[in-house]
């Protein structure tokens, strides 16, 4: 079914075909419209919508709704982003499905609300404390706004960790046909098969099967360097079993998450690296340099973090170019993958032209 | 002999023995009123939520399920959890800093919802987990580790701030009063809405030893000794100074969070 909305209310669509029935979250431009339309399509499909304090609060409902078996998310911009970031390390720790979309506006501080950057790229990684490792996905436009909102749920739940949508504000605001897809595919969390549950006990998958809150296991959850039982433990080598588990089911695994459009890239010498709202431009950018006789392509990963094992596209290209609104948060490890890398960065506030991008290919 | 099974003991992570709070610390015997007050509830269908302190310790030893998150941040989890499956009985349980200061506009917003949460605050007027800093409920002029001095910022009345907040049911006794503590908890947890008890407890270790108390027995005296038993007072009046005034002090019809949704929904 096509309907025209905007990236937001598409995202919004998608968690509910993705079967999010709880949402907690805060307005804040430019993500507002996805909690309104939640807010209005939740009660009609069973779920609940709250409107909390603050991200704090968001963010810690969400998870509590998680572990009473409901598939949850809330949704912001950077300064709420910034508040969640304690409990983005819980979620992960805890290994709790969620989903948390960030709609980037131009930052630092309160900077420009209702304008496009893509300044939270680090954030979206590494921005809780301790180390751990997170599923990031950018979409480029509504329709992805609805269908990777859908894979991040199913991401969440099959690899119990916070699933990041890294949007932006034009891909939120942007209205275009979306296809509200007639049959999505939809992967819900592994239980605990008999009664006697080690609730932090790894299948071979790395991933523990989730109880639930009620079902009559009374385990323990705790943010703590915790054992299988989930009983908190001080200790180097429990710490060193967690956290490397933590970091391999994401990273042993990657191959089933990482994801990238390629374009015009099988005859190209010249790789051009672009994601989100910034690829419609870039891939402009490429078809008018083709039109003047440049070889060029588009690499346009997904899927952010983990990093993908890119370098084979990217390392007999003679140049590529980084094309992202902040200062190279993705440059600096895309740059490892071939000797001849440059960026077009900026700060946000308008998305790049593709005229300019051209310009810099051009001379490059 | 048989061994005897403590009437507690299926209450209690046994496994989890011997737990960490200090000889004469409030809170053990807090915690065994709480357990004498869920006996007869349907354990399986019970959450208890703490967010972090020594206070926050005791989600770790309750054999419910039980969630241990981010300091002062037990109530918007708890609120995750009751929504999502109303079907809950959902206890929070924390410190004077964690419900308090860090989590504080957690507490008044739930309290304003009155959301079918149960807040139990383990006041003992010290941030104990940390070493013994100032709290919110820091009386003027008690030494701490960060007032050498003594204190000068004024106390929170938290009973009042939960009632004027929206709170339906609310309770205060000290560590003292085990029995009334027990029945007022058992009450706060049958209660529909938002219910909030405060315990006076004492800390001997980071309060008690800077405040010319010898040991948590003496503080525990001390305590019994300045309590006032006072049902429904004037609020105004309940400001914790030479006397405690101890008593159930709200409890009031009022439609409920998950009731106010249905009417609307
Ligand atoms: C965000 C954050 N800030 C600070 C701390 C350190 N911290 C741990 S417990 C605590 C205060 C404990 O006091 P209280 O809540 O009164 O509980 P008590 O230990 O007295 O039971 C603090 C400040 C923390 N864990 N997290
Ligand atoms: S430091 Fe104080 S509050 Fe903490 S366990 Fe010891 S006596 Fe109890």
């Amino acid at each position: 079914m096509l309907e025209f909305i905007n990236g937001d209310v598409a995202c919004a669509e998608g968690a509910i075909a993705a079967g999010c029935r709880f949402f907690g979250g805060y307005p804040i431009t430019p993500s507002t419209e996805i909690a309104e339309r939640m807010a209005l399509r939740l009660p009609q499909v069973g779920g609940a919508f709250m409107q909390m304090e603050d991200e704090l609060a968001s963010i810690m409902c969400v998870l509590g709704a998680s572990w009473a078996g409901k598939k949850a998310m809330t949704a912001t911009s950077g300064p709420g982003f910034s508040l969640m970031q304690e409990s983005i390390g819980l979620a992960a720790m805890t290994e709790t499905p969620c989903v948390i979309v960030d709609v980037q506006r131009a930052g630092p501080s309160t900077g420009l609300p209702t304008l496009v950057a893509q300044g939270d790229v680090m954030q979206s990684r590494f921005g809780s404390h301790g180390d751990y490792r997170t599923i990031v996905l950018a979409p480029a436009n509504a329709q992805e706004m609805y269908d990777l909102t859908i894979r991040a749920f199913n991401l969440s739940e099959r690899f119990r960790t916070p699933v990041i949508v890294l949007s932006d504000e034009v891909c939120g605001h942007i209205t275009s046909g979306v296809d509200l897809r007639e049959k999505v595919d939809i992967e819900n969390r592994k239980k605990p098969g008999s009664s006697e549950c080690l609730p932090f006990k790894a299948d071979e998958d790395l991933i523990p099967p989730m109880a639930v809150a009620g079902e009559g296991y009374r385990f323990h959850v705790t943010g703590l360097t915790h054992n299988e039982k989930g009983y908190p433990v001080t200790s180097a080598e429990v710490q060193q079993a967690l956290v490397t588990r933590l970091v391999d089911k994401v990273e042993k695994r990657k191959g089933e998450i990482v994801d990238a459009e390629f374009f015009m890239l099988d005859d190209a010498d010249m790789c051009v690296i672009a994601y989100g709202s910034e690829a419609g431009s870039a891939k402009k950018a490429v078809k008018m340099a083709r039109e003047k006789g440049i070889k060029a392509g588009l690499l346009r990963p997904k899927v952010l973090w983990p990093l993908g094992n890119f370098e084979d596209y990217v390392k007999d290209m003679k140049k590529v170019l980084v094309v992202e609104l902040n200062s190279g948060q993705f440059y600096s490890d895309a740059k490892c993958w071939n000797r001849n890398t440059k960026l077009l960065g900026g700060y946000g506030g308008e998305l790049h032209r593709p005229d300019d991008i051209l310009k810099v290919m051009e001379v490059f | 002999m048989v061994p005897q099974e403590h009437p507690l003991e299926q209450l209690l992570r046994s496994d989890r023995m011997p737990h960490i709070w200090c000889p004469g610390c409030g809170l053990g015997t807090d915690l065994g009123c709480y357990l004498r007050a869920l006996s007869g509830m349907d354990l399986d269908k019970v959450a208890f939520v703490s967010g972090i302190g020594c206070s926050g310790r005791a989600a770790g030893y309750v054999a419910v399920d039980s969630f241990h998150v981010t300091h002062g941040r037990g109530i918007p989890f708890a609120i995750g959890l009751k929504v999502a499956n109303p079907e809950l009985t959902v206890t929070v349980w924390g410190g004077d800093g964690d419900i308090f200061a860090i989590g504080g506009n957690h507490f008044i917003h739930a309290a304003r919802r009155n959301i079918e949460l149960n807040v139990i605050c383990i006041n003992n007027a010290i941030y104990g987990m940390t070493g013994g800093q100032v709290a919110p409920s820091t009386p003027l002029r008690a030494k701490t580790t960060t007032t050498p001095y003594g204190n000068y910022e004024h106390p929170f009345n938290f009973s009042y701030m939960a009632a004027a907040s929206g709170a339906t049911y609310v309770a205060r006794w000290t560590t003292a009063h085990t029995k009334e503590l027990t029945k007022s908890m058992r009450e706060a947890l049958e209660w529909k809405g938002f219910s909030f008890i405060e315990v006076i407890s004492m800390c001997p270790t980071t309060f008690g030893r800077r405040n010319g108390f010898a040991d948590g027995l003496e503080m525990l005296k001390d305590m019994k000794a300045r309590s006032e038993v006072k049902n429904f007072p004037d609020l105004e009046d309940t400001d914790i100074g030479e006397k405690i005034v101890v008593g159930k002090f709200v409890e009031k019809e009022k439609r409920s969070y998950l009731e106010e949704v249905k009417q609307w929904r």
